[in-house]
Formats: C-alpha cells, structure tokens, sequence
C-alpha cells in the first residue's frame, strides 16, 4: 500500500511485517522513531507474539537479542552511534555465534565532540565485527532490505545490520510502498534455527576455542559471507518476483556502461549524485555512480566488473579512517589492485557530522578529479581558513585548549566579522 | 513429598552430626534426602571438567544446578558469564554441561537470560531459566544488566558463585574481595597491605533493594539449605538472586581440602551472613550454631598470611571481627541460647 510516511515510521512497519518475536532496544537519536514506532505496534496489539522489552542499555538489548536468538526466536533490535559502540562487544558476539539477529542502524556520527547529525563513522566501526551491512538509498529500499535482511540472516545463520542515514532518511516523509503482510510470508519462512537452546536436545553454546579450531571458525565465517555475495542477488531476484519491485542487490550501476569517470558511494548521498550525474551528461560528460547496497560482503569482483573499463573512480564516503583516509576507498582500491590498466582512484571525504552534499561542491569535485587530481584523501568543502588558524594557535599556545570549542568559538567570531 | 514442603521441612529440622557438621542422609527418610544423594540426580555439570581439586565454584554450581533441574523436571537453560565455571566446563570440543547452556559474553549473562526467557514466553514454553557467573561478572562488569533484570523483575534466577575474586584471570580484587585480603592487586604490601578498608560493595543487599520477590545467600558448606534455596527460588516467578560463598583453594591460598570447612568458619564467624530475603524485606537468617573469632578463619588462608606476620596479629584482624560482629547484629546471625 502507497503511504506517505516518516521512514522511521515505515521501517517500524516493515519490521512487524517480518513478525519479529523479540524486540529490545534502548532510546538514541535518530533510531528513536523506529522503536517507538514498533513499541506502540506491539503494545497496541497490532503486532502478536511478540515480546518488546525495554533495557537500560544498548549493550543489553543486543544481549536480550543474542539469549532470544539462540532460543530460537526472531529477535531485532536498533541503535546508533554512541548505541553501536556500547554494544560493540555483543555485536562481535553476536556474529561470532552465528546468530541471525537483524538490526537497524539510524547511522550517525561518533563523538568526541558529541553530534547527532548523519554520517558513516558507526556503521564503519563495525565493519569487521562480521555482520552483513546493508545500506539504503532511499526509504523504500530501507523498508524492503529490512524484510530482504531477515531472510538472508536466517539463511545463512549470521547477523546483518541495515544501514538507513539519520535524518536524512529516518526522518524524511517520502512515498513509499508498504507491502502486505502475505506477500512478507510469501517471502520469508518462520526462522528455523541451526542451533537452538532445547531440553530435549542440551547443547553447549559458546564454548572456549583455542588456536587448534580458531582459523577455521573464522574462515567459515569469512566463507559464508563470500556465499552472501551469491545470496544477495537472488534474495533481490526473488524479492522482485513477489513485491513486483527490484530492491537491494549487492551493487547498482546508473548510467556507467560508457561512463569514463565512475562514482562510487552508498546511502542517500547516492540520490544527488544521480542529480549531478545526469546534469553532467547533459553537458556531455561520461558519467556515471555505482551504489554499494552491500558494504559486507564486499562484491570485490562486481564492483571491479564495472570500474575496470573506467579512467577515474571517486569515491565519495561519508566517514574517515583517522590516519588513512577513507575506508570505502582504501576497500574499492583493493578491488582494482589486480587490473592492468586500473582507473585512477579518488578519494573524497564527504557530510561528516551532518554537513550537507550539495550538487555544486560535487560537480566541482567530479571536474576536479579528472583535471586537477588530488592525492590521498580529499575532505570536501573544509573551512581551510579555520582550520589554519587553529594549527597555527596550536603551535604558538601550549595550553589551547579543546579542538571543538575553539572551532566553534571562531565560528562564532567569524559570524560578526566582515569576510576576507 | 513435594519439593515446596521438602523446603519447609528443611527450614524447621536442624540436623545434627558429629564432627563434620555435614548432614548425613542415613539419618534421613528417603523422601528427605538432598537432591545430590539420590542416584537419580541430573548430573547437570559432570565429571571431567578442569576445575581445580576442591574448587568451592563447581561443587557449588553441581549442587545448585542439579537442584534447580529436579526443580523444574529437567526443563532448565543456563546462561553463563565468562569467569572460570565457563572456561573449565568447555574447553572445545569438550562440554560438561548435560543442559542446554550458553555462553555470551563476561558481563551480558543477565541480559541474555532475559532474552532466552522472553523466549520461552513468546513461544509458549514452560522452559526456565538461570543466569550464572562469577563475583567479578557479577557485581562488577555485569552489574548494570544485572540491574536492569532485577528492575523489570524478569523470570530469571541469577546465581553468583561469589569466590571473593577475579579468579580466572589470576585472583585479581573484585568489589567482592574482602578488606585486608592479598590478591594480585591488592598485594600485601606498603602501609595498607591487601585490599583497602571501607570499599567493595554486598550485592546480595543491592539486590533486596530492587524489591524482587526472592534474594538468598548460601555457601556451600550447607548443602541442604543451597539446595532447598535454589528449589524455593524455582517455586517463584520473577527475577531471584542468589549468592554463594564459594572458597577457591588457588585463589585463597588454601589447601583444597580445607574448601567445606573454609566456606563453614566464613559463616561461623559472620563475614559472611547467610540470609533470605522476599519483595524486599529481609525474611530470615542462618543462625551461627558455634560462634568463632574471624581469627580462626583467616589464619588458615595464605591471602591474610600477611596479618600474622611474627606471630603478632595485625590491628587489621581486630577491624575484620568488628565488620563480623557488625553482621552478626543487623543480619540476627546469633540463635537465642548463643546471643
Ligand atoms: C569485557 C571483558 N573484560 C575482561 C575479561 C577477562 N576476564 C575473563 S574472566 C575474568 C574474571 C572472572 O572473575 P569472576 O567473574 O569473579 O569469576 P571467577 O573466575 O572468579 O569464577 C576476567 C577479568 C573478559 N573476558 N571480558
Ligand atoms: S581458580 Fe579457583 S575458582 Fe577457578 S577453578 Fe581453580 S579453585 Fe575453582
Ligand atoms: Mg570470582
């Protein structure tokens, strides 16, 4: 059914349409409209058999999720942020005991300082943690990765977080179509679990490994995300077979067939790419953007399948890997390294914090990259000025004070002196 | 006999035996005997497991899980923190556990238990559920979501097997160690050697101010009254904490046979109060039957070693017993005929 609606709102939906049986989950912006959302399904008895436990921290409610799962029940929990890293040790557990829980991500920055503005830097933190991360472009892929999700983490028995951008999409009223409920069932099987916690039948879970077992427990892992890479594609297949809609995918190419510059990105940012992209094709310009949906499993080879026959490659991400650069570009070069002739790769680092992506600093930067390339990574739109000054303060005063307040204090200053 | 009135019986009956103060089940009908003398126990925790010789820790989760299994007919789940039970039960590929068991994380056990019992519920089982750890899982690292299960009141009994450390890691202080106790960071040295005076915190205290409807502590120097607390607390829905005092030979310097007479004398002397309490109200207590000075009972650990030092006693053991006596008056340890 057509809806306008919040995309919290409408992962709310999509969520009790995956008949979830436990939901646990602990407040922080922007996730707070999704649990909300799906609180007041349960409580209002919408959504039967389901248990909505409120916790008193992130790091609980993953763990509510982990003894639920391995119970045997549907278990689905969100978070953000600050959220994600306090329940970072649960998320690795979770992956390590193969546990197909699914969780929202509401991505957003990382503090110090605090922000609760969108970027990557959460969804990046637990990048190796050894769930399968999903990332959606608009609000209707947010809802249909949410029901793709559930069934490839019961297939293949591990976890996956969907990635939906704070704000940006959680909180955007946009159409969407949400499915029916027969068509969800059509679509994904009760949860049948590997292992389960069974009187009839005790089993050990958890147990201590040591050096003779570990490499191959991490390897199978490793292996089942490689068969993810297969898994994906067909999920979208299937999907589009029953929703009437292609969704998710491990990757999706706009207008690159010819493209001699190929962007790549994921999330919301990719919707003005696009913008950008057609306004320089229009001018003549052979360009095109491939969206990552599927950061974990990285499609190494179908990522390379379409940049191999491109000169330049931007990588726009919104996160930085402090002391590299950015972890998007670093995995998009690994996935070029083996070409002989291999584009040129360029770095950008974009909307840290919140700050908008605007069409014209990317038609710059996109002009950039092919005529006046840059090396390493880029940070586009950086007040240089403020940054100047303050290496500059840093250097003359030792006791100078906290980075972010002096920044915001010559901000402030600038804001009531005329511009040089 | 059922398992409730067992439990009555065992709370009015004093049994009394020579010498070790063990209660003999010869002296006992069948009905009456402890879960761990019938041959048909569950054996929830079997032999092979790599606990030290006289590890307080394993006897006690034997005697507490076997109970809680007869409890419930065998349809039990444990959630496990990490600590030494956890790793000296399943060295991959090995398993000592004869239940469904799962272990998380160190600090999570509560949490998961909240999980695997919610569950139960959504599925329509009538399975239970226990969360187990350490002292250090416990009252330190898991302390938050102990917390939280205690307050929404989940149906989880949660066991503390409390050894008065970080054994697992190499007897390190926990807010479990006891004042002037030697531990690998709280050495006995400097001008307050061991573990500092006025710190570290009763979590079975903590636990009765949430108002859940049962806390309890026990030792395993009384099998029958761990046994019928841990089958009480299996009559009762909601969340139920109980703590047991677990002497552990390596950790305290004692040799691996004194453990059932260590874990005695604690009781004896009133470091540590074995009482019950229900929806916040302390309800009962264990009455000391022969009162000792805590002298007695620290001079047999090398982790006090350092208080009888030149055949002197430290001014530290004077501080011990005025903690003892201050236990002995607000828990009542003392029976009529001893006050
Ligand atoms: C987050 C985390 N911090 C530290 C550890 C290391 N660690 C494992 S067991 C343990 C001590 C366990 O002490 P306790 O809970 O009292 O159990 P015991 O071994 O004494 O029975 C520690 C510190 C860990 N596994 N995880
Ligand atoms: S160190 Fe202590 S608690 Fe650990 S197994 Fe040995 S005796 Fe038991
Ligand atoms: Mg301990």
């Amino acid at each position: 059914m057509l809806k306008q609606v919040e995309g919290s709102h409408a992962v709310a939906e999509a969520i009790a349409l995956c008949r979830p049986e436990v939901i646990c989950a602990y407040p922080i912006t922007p996730q707070t409209h999704i649990v909300e959302g799906v609180g007041e399904l349960v409580k209002s008895g919408a959504l039967q058999n389901c248990e909505f436990i409120n916790v008193e921290s992130e790091f609980a409610a993953l763990s509510v999720a982990i003894g639920a799962s391995a119970a045997g029940a549907r278990a689905y929990t969100a978070t953000a942020s600050q959220g994600l890293l306090f329940m970072a040790e649960a998320v690795y557990n979770a992956a390590g005991l193969g546990l197909p829980i699914v969780m929202t991500l509401g991505n957003r920055a990382i503090g110090a300082p605090i922000n609760i503005w969108n970027d990557h830097s959460d969804a990046m933190s637990m990048r190796d943690a050894g769930w399968m991360q999903l990332f959606a472009e608009n609000n209707q892929e947010a809802v249909d990765l949410h029901i793709i999700a559930f069934r490839l983490a019961e297939e293949l028995s591990m976890p996956v977080m969907v990635c939906v951008d704070g704000f940006i999409l959680t909180h955007a009223f946009e159409r969407v179509d949400i499915p029916e409920q027969a068509q969800v069932d059509a679509f994904l099987p009760p949860y049948d679990p590997v292992q389960v916690l069974d009187p009839d039948n005790p089993a050990s879970i958890g147990a201590m490994v040591g050096p003779e077992a570990f490499t191959e427990v991490r390897f199978l892992a490793h292996y089942k995300q490689r068969q993810a890479l297969r898994l994906i594609p067909a999920l979208s297949d299937d999907f589009a077979k029953i929703f009437g809609r292609a969704s998710g995918g491990l990757l999706r190419a706009y207008r690159t067939e010819d493209a001699e510059t190929i962007v790549v990105a994921m999330g919301s940012v990719v919707g003005t790419i696009k913008d950008v992209v057609d306004e320089l094709r229009d001018e003549g310009q052979k360009i095109g953007v491939v969206t990552l949906v599927s950061y974990r499993p990285f499609p190494v080879e179908a990522l390379r399948d379409i940049l191999k026959t491109a000169k330049h490659v931007v990588v726009i991400e919104k996160s930085v890997s402090v002391g590299l650069g950015g972890p998007l570009a670093d995995n998009t070069d690994g996935a070029l390294r083996n070409l002989d002739n291999r584009p040129l790769l360029h770095s950008a680092i974009a909307g840290l914090g919140g700050r908008p992506i605007t069409r014209a600093s990317l038609k710059r930067l996109f002009h950039d990259a092919v005529h006046a390339p840059w090396e390493g990574p880029f940070f586009l739109d950086l007040n240089e000025r403020v940054v100047g000054r303050e290496i500059h303060r840093v250097r003359k005063v030792r006791r100078s004070g906290a980075t972010a307040e002096n920044i915001l204090r010559q901000l402030a200053l600038a804001s009531h002196l005329p511009q040089e | 006999m059922d398992d409730s009135t067992l439990a009555q019986q065992q709370q009015k009956l004093k049994y009394y035996q020579k010498g070790t103060f063990t209660v003999g089940n010869r002296l006992v009908s069948d009905a009456e005997r402890s879960v761990q003398a019938s041959a048909e126990r569950s054996n929830a925790l079997t032999s092979g497991h790599r606990a030290c010789q006289g590890c307080g820790e394993a006897l006690g989760a034997r005697y507490a899980i076997d109970a809680a299994m007869r409890a419930t007919g065998n349809d039990l789940i444990a959630v496990n923190a990490t600590g030494c039970l956890e790793v000296f039960t399943t060295p991959y590929p090995e398993t000592s556990w004869q239940l469904p068991w799962l272990h998380s994380l160190f600090g999570n056990a509560a949490a998961v238990a909240t999980g695997v019992a919610a569950a139960q519920r959504v599925k329509g089982k009538a399975t239970r559920v226990i969360a187990q750890g350490g002292d250090g899982g416990t009252t330190d690292i898991g302390f938050q979501c102990l917390s939280g299960m205690f307050e929404r009141n989940d149906d989880v009994l949660y066991i503390c097997y409390d050894n008065e450390g970080y054994m697992n890691t190499g007897v390190q202080r926990s807010s479990a160690t006891p004042p002037a106790a030697r531990t690998a960071t709280t050495p006995a040295l400097g001008p307050e050697p061991g573990n500092v005076f006025g710190t570290g915190k009763f979590v079975p205290k903590i636990a009765v101010a949430h108002g859940i409807p049962y806390v309890a502590t026990a030792t395993v120097a009384d099998l029958r009254d761990l046994e019928a607390k841990v089958i009480k607390a299996m009559g009762i829905r909601g969340a139920r904490y109980i703590q047991i005092n677990v002497p552990c030979p390596l950790g305290w310097g004692a040799p691996s046979y004194d453990t059932i007479k260590l874990a005695r004398l604690a009781v004896e002397c009133g470091l540590y109060p074995i009482f019950e309490a229900e929806h916040g109200r302390i309800t009962q207590s264990r009455k000391i039957r022969r009162r000792i000075p805590v002298r007695d009972y620290l001079i047999l650990q090398k982790r006090y070693a350092h208080l009888f030092r030149n055949g002197v006693d430290d001014p530290r053991v004077a501080r011990l017993q005025a903690i003892c006596d201050a236990h002995i008056e607000d828990y009542g340890l003392l029976g009529d005929d001893e006050a």
